[in-house]
C-alpha cells in the first residue's frame, strides 16, 4: 500500500445529524459475516436508511443528490461501541467514499480505525458543526475544503468557514504521510525484541 | 509524585516514541478471533509480512459459532467459511488456537482469564472492543480494529498515545440483590457514554476490592460502554488466588518473580490522577435500560424519565430512544412485557453469573412464564462443563431456560440467536443499540443476570429482589 500525504481534502458533502451514532448502526453486524471488507459500501447505515423509508422519510445517504459526496459531517460522540474496523470500511466504500469527517466528537477506536485507513476526523464547536451542516444541508453541490494544516474547514464564500482540529500524533501521521503505520512500527523491531526479552512475565508451558 | 497502574505498565512496554509524537507500544497479548482477523491476515500475505512473534497471539472462534450445535461443517457457509479462515491461517501461522474440538472454545473475553493468559501488568489487546475486559486483572487491555491487528501480527506492537487517568471510587457496602453489572450500568449513567473517550477507568475503593474476579470482569468489560477504551483494577490477593493454578499462569520460580512485578505495577498510594470521582455504594440498586444507549438507564423502582430531565445536547437521542423503544417518558420500568431473557456474553458469561441464577432458580421453584424465549449460554466450553457437573443445567432446563452451547449468542447476532421483529428482550450483554440482537427493529433492555431471570420468570421487567426473596 502507497501512504499518501492527507493535507487538504475536497469535495461534497453530506451531513448527518445525532449523537451516540453507533457502528452497529453504521454497518450492521450481519455483514461482518464475511472474510473481506469487499461490498460493504452499499451497506452503511443500512437498517436506519430502510426505517425511514418506511416512515416515509429519507435517510441523508439515500438521497441522489448526496451521492458524490466525499466528507461526511456528523454530531457528537459518532462511531461509538463496536471496534469493528468494517464501520469506516464501508463508509470509505459507499459510492465516491468518504474521505474526511468532520464532527463534535468521535469514539475513540473508531477515530483510531480512521486514521489507519487515511481518514482524517477532524472536531469543532456543536455551533461550527450546526453552521456546517446548515450550509451543506441547504446546498448539495456545496464543495468543503478540509485544510489539515492550518485545522479549517471552508465552504461557501471566500474566506467562511470553521476550525477544526486534530490531536497532534495522528494528525501528524495524515499530514507526513505515514497513517499506515506497519512500516514504522517494523523500524522498531530490534528495541522491540529487547522490551520482549526482559519482560517479567510469560505464559507457562504447561497451556 | 507516585504512579498509576496505567502509567507503569505503559512505560514497562514502551518501544520508543514515534515521529507522531506517539508511541510504539508492544503488546504482551494478542486474542484473535474469526471476525476481525481474516482480513488482517490477508493484508500480511499481500505486503509479504510474517507473524512476529506468534507464541504471543491466541485465536478462539466466538461470534459466529452456532449455540445449538457446534458441529461442523455449521449451516451458514459464510460462517463455515470464517472459521476455516481462521483456522488456516492458525495453522499457517503458528497461532495456538483455542478450538471447540479440545474443549478450550468460548468468548475470547472469557477464555483469556479462565486459561491464565490474561495477566497483570501485560498490555493486552484483541480485535474486540470488550477487550477492556482483561483489566479486572490490572492489564492495560483494548480493543482494536483490524489493521491494527495487522500491526500487532506483523510487529507485536501499535503506534499509541497515552490516555489520561479517571479514578472511579465506590466506597460502601452493595446492597443485597445489587450486582457488579448494577455498578458499572450506575456509573455510565452519571459519566455518559462519552464521559470516558481519551480515559483510563482505574476502578477503586471497597466494593472493587471486595469484588471477586468475575465481577471485576463484568465492571472492567463495559468502560467501553462509557467511552473509556480501558478500565482496569489494581490487582491484589484476589487476581493471584484466581490465576495461581491456571494452565498458562506462571508456576514455580516463575511464578514468585511475575507476583513481585504484579505488586510492583499497582498504582502507588500517592499516584496523580486527571480526575478522581467517589460514589456510595448504596446509592446503586439494581438497573435496567430503557433507551438505545447504555447510558439510558433507570433503577428497576424507577420511571423512563422525561426528555427534559436532560441537557438539551441529549434530548435528541432521548427521543430517538422513545420513538424506537416505543415507552411512554414517565411510565414505570418494571412491568414492560418482554418476550425474550437471555444470559450469557463476556459481560455476564461466568460461572459465578450462572449460579447466581441457578441458586435463586431452585430456592424459588419458579419457571420462565410462558410465551418467554428464554436463553442460557455460557461464555466457553470450560464454564458450561462446570454448570453441567454442578447439574444446573438440569435446573435451568427444568425452570424453562434453554441451556446452549458456548458463544456470542444473542448479544450481537452474528449467529443464530436473533430477536425477531419488534421483540424486547431482557439481557445480561452490554449494549441496547438499535438492531443490536439480530433484529433491525428488536429492542433490549440491559439489566444483572438476576433481573433477566426475574423478568423471564414474571414476563415482565420485575424486581429481582422481590421476585425471588433476595435480602
Amino acid at each position: 500500500m502507497q501512504d499518501v500525504k492527507r493535507t487538504r481534502i475536497s469535495g461534497r458533502a453530506v451531513a448527518l445529524s445525532g449523537n451516540d451514532i453507533d457502528t452497529d448502526r453504521i454497518i450492521p453486524a450481519r455483514y461482518l459475516r464475511a472474510v473481506t471488507f469487499d461490498g460493504l459500501g452499499e451497506h452503511a447505515f443500512e437498517d436506519d436508511r430502510k426505517q425511514l423509508a418506511e416512515a416515509g422519510q429519507q435517510h441523508p445517504f439515500d438521497r441522489p443528490e448526496r451521492a458524490e459526496a466525499e466528507i461526511l459531517v456528523v454530531n457528537r460522540n459518532f462511531g461509538c461501541g463496536s471496534s469493528r474496523e468494517h464501520a469506516p470500511q464501508a463508509l470509505m466504500r459507499w459510492h465516491r467514499g468518504i474521505k474526511a469527517v468532520v464532527g463534535e466528537s468521535f469514539a475513540e477506536i473508531f477515530f483510531g480505525n480512521c486514521v489507519a485507513l487515511g481518514i482524517p476526523c477532524v472536531t469543532a464547536e456543536p455551533a461550527a458543526i450546526r453552521r456546517l451542516m446548515a450550509a451543506v444541508d441547504a446546498d448539495p453541490e456545496l464543495a468543503l475544503t478540509l485544510d489539515l494544516e492550518a485545522g479549517r474547514v471552508s465552504f461557501g464564500a471566500a474566506g467562511d468557514g470553521i476550525d477544526a482540529t486534530m490531536p497532534e500524533g495522528p494528525r501528524g501521521q495524515l499530514l507526513s504521510g505515514r497513517w499506515d503505520s506497519t512500516t514504522e512500527l517494523l523500524e522498531g523491531a530490534k528495541q522491540l525484541a529487547e522490551v520482549e526479552a526482559a519482560l517479567p512475565y510469560g505464559f507457562s508451558e504447561a497451556g | 509524585m507516585g504512579k498509576s497502574l496505567y502509567d507503569k505498565v505503559f512505560d514497562k512496554h514502551a518501544v520508543r516514541k514515534l515521529e507522531s509524537g506517539q508511541y510504539q507500544l508492544m503488546m504482551g497479548l494478542h486474542l484473535i478471533h474469526e471476525v476481525t482477523s481474516p482480513q488482517a491476515f490477508a493484508m500480511l500475505r499481500e505486503r509479504g509480512l510474517s507473524v512476529a512473534y506468534p507464541g504471543r497471539t491466541f485465536a478462539t472462534c466466538d461470534h459466529i459459532i452456532p449455540t445449538t450445535s457446534q458441529l461442523r461443517p455449521f449451516a451458514d457457509d459464510l460462517a463455515e467459511q470464517m472459521l476455516v479462515e481462521l483456522e488456516n491461517n492458525c495453522k499457517d501461522n503458528g497461532i495456538r488456537y483455542l478450538s471447540p474440538e479440545q474443549g478450550e472454545q468460548g468468548i475470547v473475553h472469557v477464555v483469556g482469564p479462565e486459561l491464565g493468559l490474561t495477566q497483570p501488568g501485560m498490555t493486552v489487546c484483541c480485535g474486540d472492543s470488550h477487550t477492556s475486559t482483561h483489566g479486572a486483572f490490572g492489564a492495560i487491555a483494548f480493543g482494536i480494529g483490524t489493521s491494527q491487528v495487522r500491526d500487532v501480527l506483523a510487529t507485536q506492537s501499535l503506534a499509541m498515545g497515552r490516555l489520561k487517568v479517571r479514578r472511579i471510587e465506590v466506597e460502601g457496602r452493595l446492597s443485597p440483590g445489587v450486582y457488579a453489572k448494577d455498578v458499572i450500568l450506575y456509573i455510565i449513567q452519571q459519566l455518559g457514554v462519552q464521559g470516558g473517550v481519551g480515559y483510563a477507568y482505574e476502578f477503586a475503593g471497597s466494593v472493587f476490592e471486595g469484588f471477586s474476579m468475575e465481577e471485576r470482569m463484568t465492571v472492567c468489560n463495559m468502560s467501553i460502554e462509557g467511552g473509556a477504551r480501558v478500565g482496569y483494577v489494581n490487582p491484589d490477593e484476589t487476581t493471584y488466588g484466581y490465576l495461581k493454578g491456571r494452565p498458562y499462569a506462571p508456576s514455580g520460580a516463575a511464578w514468585d518473580r511475575a507476583r513481585e512485578y504484579w505488586q510492583s505495577v499497582r498504582s502507588d498510594s500517592d499516584a496523580e490522577y486527571a480526575e478522581v470521582v467517589r460514589y456510595d455504594a448504596a446509592d446503586i440498586e439494581p438497573m435496567v435500560t430503557w433507551g438505545i444507549t447504555p447510558a439510558q438507564s433507570t433503577s428497576v423502582g424507577g420511571q423512563v424519565p422525561e426528555p427534559e430531565r436532560f441537557e438539551e445536547a441529549d434530548r435528541e437521542v432521548v427521543r430517538e430512544a422513545y420513538a424506537y423503544m416505543d415507552f411512554e417518558p414517565g411510565s414505570a420500568i418494571a412491568g414492560k412485557k418482554v418476550d425474550v431473557a437471555f444470559i450469557g456474553s463476556c459481560t455476564n458469561g461466568r460461572f459465578s453469573d450462572f449460579e447466581e441464577v441457578v441458586k435463586h432458580l431452585q430456592k424459588s421453584g419458579k419457571r420462565v412464564a410462558k410465551g418467554v424465549r428464554a436463553l442460557v449460554v455460557p461464555g466457553s466450553q470450560k464454564v458450561r462443563a462446570r454448570l453441567v457437573e454442578a447439574g444446573y443445567d438440569r435446573v435451568f432446563e427444568e425452570a424453562g431456560f434453554e441451556f446452549r452451547e458456548a458463544g456470542c449468542s444473542m448479544c450481537l447476532a452474528m449467529n443464530p440467536d436473533k430477536l425477531a421483529g419488534r421483540e424486547l428482550c431482557a439481557s445480561s450483554s452490554n449494549r441496547n443499540f438499535k438492531g443490536r440482537q439480530g433484529s433491525p427493529t428488536g429492542r433490549t433492555l440491559l439489566m444483572s443476570p438476576l433481573m433477566v431471570a426475574a423478568a423471564a420468570v414474571c414476563g415482565e421487567v420485575a424486581d429481582a429482589r422481590s421476585v425471588f426473596g433476595v435480602s
